[in-house]
């Protein structure tokens, strides 16, 4: 892919926090890394998919790339433009291009305000209109995500949770973006809504041609969604891929082992299935281990000279990229020669 | 005879805008050593029962209306508050959703866990001490000796739930309710705590009721399952018979509807609407206005019945939830 195809360019981003020692200590600062290191490109039009655990720097970088943080290093290229070169004015421009969706519908809308005061202030962000006209534009976006227009003067207290998802959904359309990031849109919804605010967004992205990052820790769900898959774990992307690729033969333990942990519906085999599980906690990104961060709660055996070694983040297969480390990829001398690997 | 035999029960709850009837008819029974799972989505009733069996509900404005439920041979829901202390974390513990708010931020994680084994009066401190120290091992948390004096802060979300997992096993109890004790959870942290549940059912024989909203988690796990909505039960049978032989349309309707069933591209399933507020008068059906099924107004009018369409295989029957409903109601 060519640099003038991709939509958005996230090059080498990393979003690392200062940690507070004492006043007077004068031992170094310590970073947490949140983020550190990611590089990614997506087409116009494209899904992708962001998984990973809880603390792996997931909604950090969602936040890096919507530039409510600015990030420590790297770049965020939206069409040409690096967002963390822009001054604040030229930014606060073009924001309405990037938007986002929370996870959370009972926190991410303002219980004031009426949901015709939420949508028609995010209206007005590209369309200076007034009176009737804005009063028909509202009520064609609220149409649009499946509300009807007559409930425009209710108060989000008023609304169900997927209601509520709705109207978060119809706010971040509001500006016309190009670029949405959904931060785990569906996780605080109930199963069976679920489905219909998923099949909502699905119609979306397609007839508005929108490019959407899309987070969630859940693989089925994401599955559904995404066209490419990228799994993070600590800070880092250890697998990237189109969606039906990564699901049907991931190459990192990790992902197998999230993998392996979707349940499924059939009694049967979940008795006798083995599942792959993981030990421990993932380790605390404020002194990661030198090496490889996985190695730690890795089950494939390996050496615990390889552990200090530095992975490789390399295509294994056309599309497909993997870090690939003694302990994260089983065989990995297929992909590898020891010899390539750098000891930190 | 079953451990735990729940008859009827009904929880109302008497807010300004009318009273809710959270738990409404609701009927389960528990063998030793058996798993029961309870599923349904937020607002079912799924929680408020298992509160209700311990008697846990604010009263008020929550009241239990009606019902037993007979462990042991003793009725919970109208033995005295002292006897039903002495079943509490002793002979039926409870873990809770979110292990960040269930633990007490004060305490240090010792003493948090060796309280059910003081307040009972099973040994004394220094027995529990070795106790506690033999639980947080068995759950999986290493170097309990130093762990074992900090504060819940210092845990990470899958620990603290390990906490809370000893801490409801160490009296060694008969029952365990466990109340979605993975949601809060991530993936992969959720196999960890759903496999050590498991193990630990093992070793002391006890009986498990998880309530989730997530059929995945029930497949695997569960010996027998009751689907509630809106209050009631309305499938309940062997785990073989809601996964392969669901009759009720909503519980067709939740397994269709979870992404990971379907092919990639294809719409997902939905079930129209969402779940009622279970206010005002009870329908004779709370299901109709979801339901997909075909039926004349006449037959919505019909009166739901509870019936045993299998040995073991529980369905509430009603043309709106049911597709050959013939069958069974006369």
């Amino acid at each position: 892919m060519s640099l003038q195809d991709s939509f958005l360019e996230i090059r080498e981003v990393r979003s690392w926090f200062p940690m507070r020692k004492s006043l007077f200590s004068n031992k170094e600062t310590q970073y947490v890394k949140a983020v550190d290191g990611v590089s990614l490109s997506l087409v116009k039009g494209e899904v992708l998919g962001l998984v990973g655990e809880s603390g792996c720097g997931k909604t950090t970088l969602s936040r890096a790339i919507m530039q409510l943080i600015r990030p420590t290093s790297g770049k965020i290229i939206l069409e040409g433009k690096d967002l963390t070169l822009l001054p604040e004015k030229e930014l606060r421009a073009m924001r309405p291009n990037f938007q986002m969706i929370f996870q959370d519908p009972f926190a991410s809308l303002n219980p004031r305000l009426t949901v015709f005061d939420t949508l028609s202030e995010a209206i007005r962000v590209r369309h200076k209109l007034r009176g009737d006209e804005l009063k028909a534009a509202v009520g064609q976006l609220m149409i649009k995500v499946g509300l009807s227009a007559i409930q425009m003067n209710k108060y989000p207290h008023e609304f169900s949770g997927g209601q509520r998802q709705r109207i978060a959904i119809a706010r971040a359309l509001a500006p016309e973006p190009k670029l949405i990031i959904a931060d785990e849109p569906v996780s605080a919804l109930d199963v069976s809504i679920q489905s219909q605010v998923l099949n909502l967004l699905k119609e979306l992205i397609q007839s508005m041609g929108l490019t959407m990052i899309f987070i969630s820790h859940d693989l089925s769900v994401v599955k559904y969604m995404a066209d490419r898959i990228a799994v993070m774990y600590l800070g880092k992307i250890v697998e990237l891929g189109e969606a039906i690729e990564v699901m049907a033969n991931p190459v990192h333990a990790y992902t197998q082992a999230l993998i392996s942990a979707i349940p499924t519906l059939d009694p049967k085999s979940e008795r006798s299935r083995k599942r792959i599980v993981l030990q421990g906690d993932p380790p605390s990104p404020i002194d990661p281990p030198k090496g490889c961060s996985f190695a730690s709660r890795s089950w494939i055996s390996h050496s615990p000279k390889d552990a200090k070694l530095d992975g490789v983040f390399m295509e294994v297969k056309p599309g497909h990229f993997v870090e690939v480390h003694p302990a994260t990829v089983e065989n990995h001398r297929r992909y590898l020669p020891d010899s390539k690997f750098e000891t930190q | 005879m079953s451990l735990l035999n729940v008859e009827n029960l009904a929880t109302y709850f008497d807010t300004r805008q009318g009273t809710v009837r959270a738990v409404d008819g609701v009927s389960l029974s528990l063998e030793k050593g058996e798993t029961l799972g309870i599923v349904g989505e937020s607002g079912s009733g799924k929680s408020v029962t298992c509160y209700s069996l311990l008697r846990l509900i604010p009263e008020p404005p929550g009241r239990i209306v009606s019902g037993t439920a007979i462990f042991d041979g003793a009725d919970l829901l109208q033995m005295k508050k002292r006897d039903l202390n002495q079943i509490r974390a002793r002979k039926i513990s409870m873990i809770f959703q979110d292990p960040m708010t269930s633990l007490n931020p004060y305490i240090r994680i010792g003493d948090q866990l060796i309280e059910p084994l003081l307040i009972h009066k099973i040994c004394n401190k220094a027995q529990a001490r070795e106790r506690a120290l033999e639980m947080m091992n068995a759950v999986g948390i290493s170097d309990p000796i130093k762990r074992y004096s900090l504060y819940p802060h210092e845990f990470s979300g899958g620990m603290r739930q390990r906490i809370m997992i000893a801490m409801a096993l160490i009296t060694k109890p008969e029952l365990l309710i466990a109340d979605e004790p993975t949601t809060a959870l991530d993936v992969t942290v959720q196999a960890q705590i759903l496999e050590l549940i498991r193990k630990m059912q093992k070793e002391l024989g006890m009986a498990v009721i998880l309530i989730t909203h997530d059929l995945g988690v029930i497949s695997g796990f569960c010996d027998r399952v009751s689907v509630m909505y809106s209050g009631t039960v309305v499938e309940a049978g062997t785990a073989d018979d809601i996964f392969y032989r669901a009759q009720h349309a909503y519980t067709r309707g939740l397994k269709k509807s979870i992404p990971s069933t379907q092919e990639k591209g294809s719409k997902l399933y939905t079930i129209p609407g969402s779940p009622p507020q279970p206010i005002g008068p009870k329908p004779v059906c709370a299901f109709a206005p979801r339901s997909d099924l075909n039926f004349t107004e006449e037959e919505a009018r019909m009166k739901a019945q509870f019936l045993e369409v299998q040995p073991g295989h529980w369905v509430e029957v009603h043309p709106a939830s049911v597709e050959n409903y013939k069958e069974y109601l006369k």
